[in-house]
């Protein structure tokens, strides 16, 4: 039978951090085929190589100005793992309030600045306009409020930066932390001026971004059944509560583990590989990060993304806010997350499984953001005065560290190899190279691939359904990009 | 194309609902008042691209105070002024080629007088093949051919943050992507647009709102008010270290040798006598701290060779 096949492509996909091309493959409105890629390298790793390790922490932030703090950490976590030292208790907690704000200043950033004008119109001038005209369901009296929440959300996200600042000297690109700790040494001030915006913040979650996000649920709720992805998580876990050296068995606020069909396992990292089948790269496929190599060749046949496929045991995982809730969710970890989980789902009608769809990962990132926020008071009262921020350290002659911590977008991992005192190699894999990774060498499409694979799109002009699947991943392509090296002379370059 | 009649003044003066009361009385009760608030306003069109960049420029303009990020985007810069933001890949509604599209329809309806700001720096090696945005006839188009011709026509270029300016981390040794600055890009593509930088990593909000409104009020520069490096004297004039609060600790010869100590930090690698910026006054995030306010060294990221100039970070140079 002969059907009528249309690829759409949408670059650049603005509304995310950095520079990303989606394609799919249309056949009778039907989405069969999807290609994730990204279209800017910087060689951040090549840049690290030679340099003294203790630089790598203020480098690798400049991955990303949206999230610089899990970078800072991951890469501070590494070092620490190859000096063989642990911050203090002072160090450790410092770290989880700027880790905090820079969660909660994230999400809001997201929903409201990069994903909301995705279901409502707002206002038509730039950058409003111009836009998709299509599926604007929202009536006009919600419409107003979602306009002035959305300007209510610039504030909200800069005090929320304010917060992060008061302990990491400014934002972004955090200046307090350092390997061994932070740097800052706390002052009763800065417990008083962090309290109010803590408060402020919790209510603003409460009365306005966690109904926003239901409102908008209810509204589009056909979006719960589309965007639903691969359905295996991973999470490395977030906010450290002891001092354990050994990463996978420290104790951390939201766990480190793996979801596969509702069953929940441990993580083994060294099971970590990359696969560059359909990477602009010829260097050898399915190495592990600690050990990877990079040689670029940009008209490689068959490839479409700077990005290489993360997999874990040859498994494709979606990372994020959805992947930590719904683990949390299933072991009962936090008995907070499981009550708004539980009156989310009640609310909305909607059986736990619809969480795994666009509208869920909303809801998950919503969700994440108030128990996060809650936490931060908390936080705040542990800071001891008068005591030590940060421990010292020897730089040894030749070392490994591994770094693994969850950035607001999801699982992060640096590792480090150090040799004559300076770095011989640095890999960094971040959660969007999971999450927006192209189709590994067994052919298996990525998770936003998957995502959008099977999803309808009436109108070929206006592929908003796919812009919102996208989006609901919360992309961060700076920070995915990082990871090649230079390329040799290349004549000619093109989409194959 | 919907951006030719989308701008309505009046519609935007309905919606800014912040005001609603005011605004809605002008607007209904007096009439002339209205049209006349309405056409005293001057607009001037903004395309604002990112090359190679990590956003944290645009993450920190947004950090604005006053003006608020709403007055910066939706309503007026300066009173009387109003910035139109045609592209910005970060924050606007259209995506894919309507988004592009938008940038192209208002570098040709306002040649000559719309205002190029450029974040992250141009990836210039192989003829910029390592960075792209959109694509025409199914090549992709290079952020170098964007810079080329947004530039030539624009009436001024303004670099937020280091990478544009002079190239700053994608630039670092061994410079992989073959990274420059826009003056750099400029004096090869021989493209005479004025470039006025507005270095840092990321840069102050109010640097770069203080340098907008400088145009807008004054004019461009003349060249007596930009430094050697193309900045504003008004924010780049004077050495982070000439300003410090940590002057009595060198006074008194006392200095930390170890993170968390207090002390003057020239010993841990302090780079505020080679850095030219006024964060020891001006502050950071609405005033609550800056680097050496939480114990960290100043790694000197408002200034040309940043970061390698300055490496290694903590060892006193």
């Amino acid at each position: 039978m002969k059907t009528l096949r249309k690829k759409i492509v949408i670059d650049p996909m603005t509304r995310i951090e950095g520079h990303l091309k989606i394609e799919a493959t249309v056949d009778n409105k039907v989405v069969v085929d999807a290609r994730s890629g990204a279209t800017l390298y910087r060689g951040f790793e090549q840049i690290l190589v030679g340099r003294n390790p203790l630089d790598a922490v203020q480098i690798t932030q400049r991955f990303c100005g949206v999230c610089p703090i899990p970078h800072a950490i991951a890469s501070a976590q590494a070092l620490e793992n190859a000096f063989g030292i642990m911050p203090p208790d002072n160090g450790r907690i410092i770290r989880n309030i700027m880790q905090a704000a820079n969660y909660v200043q994230s999400h809001i950033l997201h929903f409201y600045h990069l994903a909301s004008l995705d279901y409502f119109r707002g206002p038509d001038v730039p950058p409003f306009v111009p836009r998709y005209e299509a599926d604007y369901r929202v009536p006009p009296s919600v419409h107003d409020d979602l306009v002035n929440h959305y300007i209510l959300a610039y504030q909200m996200r800069l005090k929320a930066h304010e917060l992060c600042a008061i302990w990491s000297g400014k934002m972004p690109h955090a200046a307090s932390i350092v390997p061994g700790g932070v740097t800052i040494i706390p002052r009763l001030d800065n417990i008083t001026t962090s309290l109010w915006r803590v408060k402020e913040l919790t209510d603003f979650i409460d009365k306005v971004y966690l109904n926003d996000v239901l409102t908008i649920a209810e509204i589009y709720r056909d979006y719960f059944q589309i965007g639903t992805g691969c359905k295996n998580f991973l999470a490395y876990g977030l906010f450290d509560l002891d001092n354990e050296p050994d990463v996978t068995k420290r104790k951390r606020f939201f766990p480190m583990g793996r979801m596969t069909n509702g069953k929940v396992d441990p993580i083994d990292p060294s099971k970590i590989t990359e696969d560059v089948k359909s990477s602009w790269y010829d260097s050898p496929s399915h190495l592990r990060p600690g050990n990877g190599e990079t040689v670029p060749n940009p008209t490689k046949r068959g490839a479409y993304s700077w990005l290489k496929s993360p997999r874990y045991d040859n498994g494709v995982y979606e990372v994020g806010p959805l992947a930590r809730m719904a683990m949390v969710y299933e072991t009962k970890s936090n008995p907070k997350v499981v009550q708004l989980v539980n009156e989310t789902l009640k609310k909305l009608q909607v059986d736990p499984e619809s969480l795994y769809s666009v509208m869920g990962r909303h809801l998950a990132r919503a969700i994440e953001c108030k128990v996060v926020a809650d936490e931060i008071a908390n936080m705040v009262m542990q800071v001891k005065l008068e005591e030590p921020v940060c421990t010292g350290h020897t730089i040894p002659d030749s070392a490994q560290g591994i770094g693994l911590w969850c950035a607001a977008r999801g699982a992060l991992g640096h590792w480090v190899d150090i040799k004559n005192g300076v770095i011989a190699k640095y890999q960094a894999v971040v959660p969007t190279t999971w999450n927006a990774s192209p189709k590994d060498d067994k052919g298996q499409p990525g998770p936003i691939e998957q995502a959008m694979i099977g999803t309808v799109v009436e109108d070929t002009e206006n592929p908003f359904a796919l812009a919102r699947i996208v989006r609901s991943f919360d992309p961060c392509i700076a920070c995915a990009v990082h990871i090649l090296e230079p390329g040799k002379e290349v004549k000619e370059f093109r989409f194959v | 194309m919907a951006w030719n009649n989308t701008i309505s003044r009046r519609d935007f003066m309905r919606w800014a609902a912040a005001a609603p009361a005011a605004l809605a009385t002008v607007d209904e009760f007096l009439p002339k008042l209205a049209a006349a608030l309405q056409e005293a306003i001057k607009e001037y069109p903004i395309i604002w691209l990112q090359a190679s960049t990590c956003s944290g420029c645009s993450v920190s303009v947004i950090n604005t105070i006053h003006p608020s990020i709403k007055n910066v985007i939706l309503e007026q810069v300066l009173p009387g002024h109003q910035l139109i933001l045609s592209y910005h890949g970060t924050l606007m509604a259209a995506t894919g080629s309507l988004s592009v599209d938008a940038a192209r329809a208002t570098a040709a309806k306002f040649k000559g007088k719309y205002v190029l700001v450029v974040e992250g720096a141009i990836p210039t090696k192989q003829n910029g093949v390592y960075g792209s945005v959109g694509e025409e006839h199914e090549r992709p188009i290079t952020m170098l051919h964007w810079v080329d011709s947004f530039g030539r026509d624009a009436m001024a270029v303004l670099t937020v943050g280091t990478c544009a300016a002079y190239g700053g981390l994608p630039a670092a040794e061994p410079n992989p992507t073959g990274c420059q600055g826009v003056s750099d890009v400029f004096k090869t593509l021989n493209i005479a647009t004025p470039v006025i930088n507005i270095p840092g990593c990321p840069p102050h909000p109010d640097w770069f709102i203080g340098t907008v409104a400088k145009i807008l009020l004054y004019g461009m520069p003349k060249p007596n008010e930009l430094d050697e490096d193309g900045r504003l004297k008004l924010f780049y004039a004077r050495s982070i270290h000439n300003r410090c609060i940590n002057r009595d600790y060198l006074d008194d010869g006392i200095f930390a040798t170890k993170f968390g100590e207090e002390g003057c930090l020239l010993e841990l690698g302090c780079k505020g006598p080679f850095t030219y910026a006024d964060c020891p006054i001006r502050l950071w995030n609405s005033n609550v701290s800056w680097c050496i306010g939480a114990g960290a060294p100043c790694i000197g990221c408002t200034e040309r060779g940043f970061p390698d100039a300055h490496s290694p970070i903590y060892q006193r140079r």
